[in-house]
């Protein structure tokens, strides 16, 4: 295995081009130095990309916030003004493994590796983030949703990689927030996972939704009838009823140790209800 | 492929060293620069044997490759305490029994300290979610808790 550290975005697209998709980027690495040394995953070139700048970086303009692909989730943790405008990304950010994990567990490794449990995902997706793709045609946008298609399987091309997150300038009077199922209190895969994003008028009656699942199919899915029960309600007691069931009749998921598929179908209703009220309580009062 | 030259800094002194490029830093720290201090229990990142601070930050130096500490500061269990005065943890840990095998006690002592070097006054529920990652098969958690709390409130104090 040979290690290349670049300090820039178009040597980093470089080598992985060269290497005809042989190569594996590395971010902070708590899922490839585990496939890795499990021997599932034997590359010849590992391209880490945390000597670049832009990867490294928080900041804000008028587009929103936008989020280095790199950055560990104690960096994103530690950003009071992210926090303010996205708890929703930072709690589930915050719920990847154990301290030391949060030392180096980063954004772009958790939506890349494309497990259908990955906790920052349907948070991102609620939020309806986009991420920025380096590669050797240049710079190209994709929303989350669309770049995971599989377990381990991204759009990503030959020598593409992420560079950036996206978060789009807050609302007022929005809010967001991510809940997830684990049989533990800390250190364990989600069963279910469910984000919310909504908008409220003055009223109180919401004007926009996005709900999105983890764990219940084999990519994190953004629920379409689950905003729709809920836009145009005050998420009274039988708009979060819908939502509860537009949520459980989105999943497709499977049986393991973990939890049934019954399991998952109820408790991913059940989650996306009680974000939902969480994000209707955040968004209240900012 | 041939073997690489990395420069760090290592509890305080300047370390150079070489390795392979899939060699893990955990690996390079006890095979090469001879720091056993530091445990390799799962390699996983499960366990928590294997703490240590890279640039002021906690990791497991079982998922970190050594080419990837190339211009860091690393500091390991073997920094902690000052010649012969233990640091006021490994004072504590001895005190009040909070270790047995001591497999897991390295880790658990970088960890703890990180804990109080940034929040001095941790309730238990904070110092149980900052310890999630460091496991010990034999005290049953208890006294490790009480110990860092016991540290921390003595600390406040002086
Ligand atoms: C003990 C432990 C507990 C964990 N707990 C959780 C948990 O609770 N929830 C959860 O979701 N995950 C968990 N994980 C998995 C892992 O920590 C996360 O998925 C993390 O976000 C991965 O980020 P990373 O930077 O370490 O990725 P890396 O390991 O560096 O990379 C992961 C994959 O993505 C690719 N990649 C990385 N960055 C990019 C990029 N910018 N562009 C393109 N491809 C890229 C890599 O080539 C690799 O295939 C856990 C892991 C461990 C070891
Ligand atoms: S040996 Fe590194 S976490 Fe267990
Ligand atoms: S003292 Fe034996 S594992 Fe903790």
């Amino acid at each position: 295995m040979d290690y290349k550290a670049p300090n820039s975005i178009d040597e980093a697209v470089k080598l992985l081009a060269e290497a005809k998709g042989a190569a594996r980027v590395l971010a902070g690495g708590t899922d490839l130095l585990v496939q890795i040394r499990a021997g599932l995953a034997k590359p010849p070139l590992v391209v880490d990309v945390k000597n670049i700048p832009e990867l490294r970086k928080i900041s804000t303009d008028s587009d929103g916030i936008h989020i280095g692909a790199a950055v560990s989730g104690a960096e994103l943790g530690e950003h009071d003004e992210v926090k303010a405008a996205w708890p929703g990304v930072v709690e589930a950010t915050e719920l990847i493994g154990s301290t030391q994990i949060q030392g180096r567990a980063s954004l772009g490794g958790n939506l890349c590796n494309a497990s259908p449990a990955a906790d920052t995902v349907p948070a991102l997706v609620a939020a309806g983030a986009i991420c920025i793709i380096a590669g050797p045609d240049g710079q190209r946008e994709a929303a989350v949703e669309h770049v995971a298609t599989g377990p381990g399987q991204t759009t990503l091309k030959n020598g593409e990689f992420v560079t950036e997150f996206r978060l789009p300038k807050k609302l007022p009077r929005s809010a967001d927030a991510y809940l997830r199922f684990i049989p533990r209190t800390e250190m364990d895969i989600a069963v279910v996972g469910a984000g919310v994003y909504l908008t409220l008028d003055e009223k109180g009656v919401c004007q926009q939704a996005r709900v999105a699942l983890g764990a219940v199919a084999p990519t994190v899915l953004l629920v379409g009838d689950g905003s729709k029960a809920i836009v145009g309600s005050s998420l009274d007691d039988a708009a979060l009823d819908r939502l509860k069931a537009a949520a459980s009749a989105a999943c497709n998921p499977i049986d393991d140790k973990r939890g049934t598929v019954e399991f998952r179908v109820s408790v991913a209703g059940v989650l996306a209800k009680r974000a939902a009220l969480i994000a209707k309580q955040r968004a209240e009062v900012n | 492929m041939p073997r690489q030259h990395v420069t760090t800094e290592v509890n305080g002194e300047p370390q150079d060293f070489l390795c392979e490029p899939q060699e893990t830093l955990l690996d390079v720290l006890r095979d090469e620069l001879h720091l056993t201090g530091t445990k390799e229990g799962c390699s996983s990142g499960d366990c928590g044997a294997c703490s240590i601070m890279v640039d002021g930050r906690l990791v497991c130096a079982c998922l970190m490759f050594g080419v990837e500490a190339q211009g860091k500061t690393i500091e390991t269990i073997e920094g902690m305490a000052e010649g012969d005065k233990l640091h006021p943890l490994q004072t504590k840990f001895l005190e009040e029994a909070a270790l047995q095998c001591g497999f897991c006690t390295p880790g658990f002592l970088v960890a703890a300290k990180a804990l109080l070097e940034r929040n001095s006054d941790p309730t238990e529920t904070e110092v149980r979610y900052w310890l999630a990652g460091n496991l010990c098969r034999c005290t049953g958690y208890d006294k490790i808790v009480r110990a860092v709390m016991d540290v921390a409130a003595e600390t406040r104090e002086t």
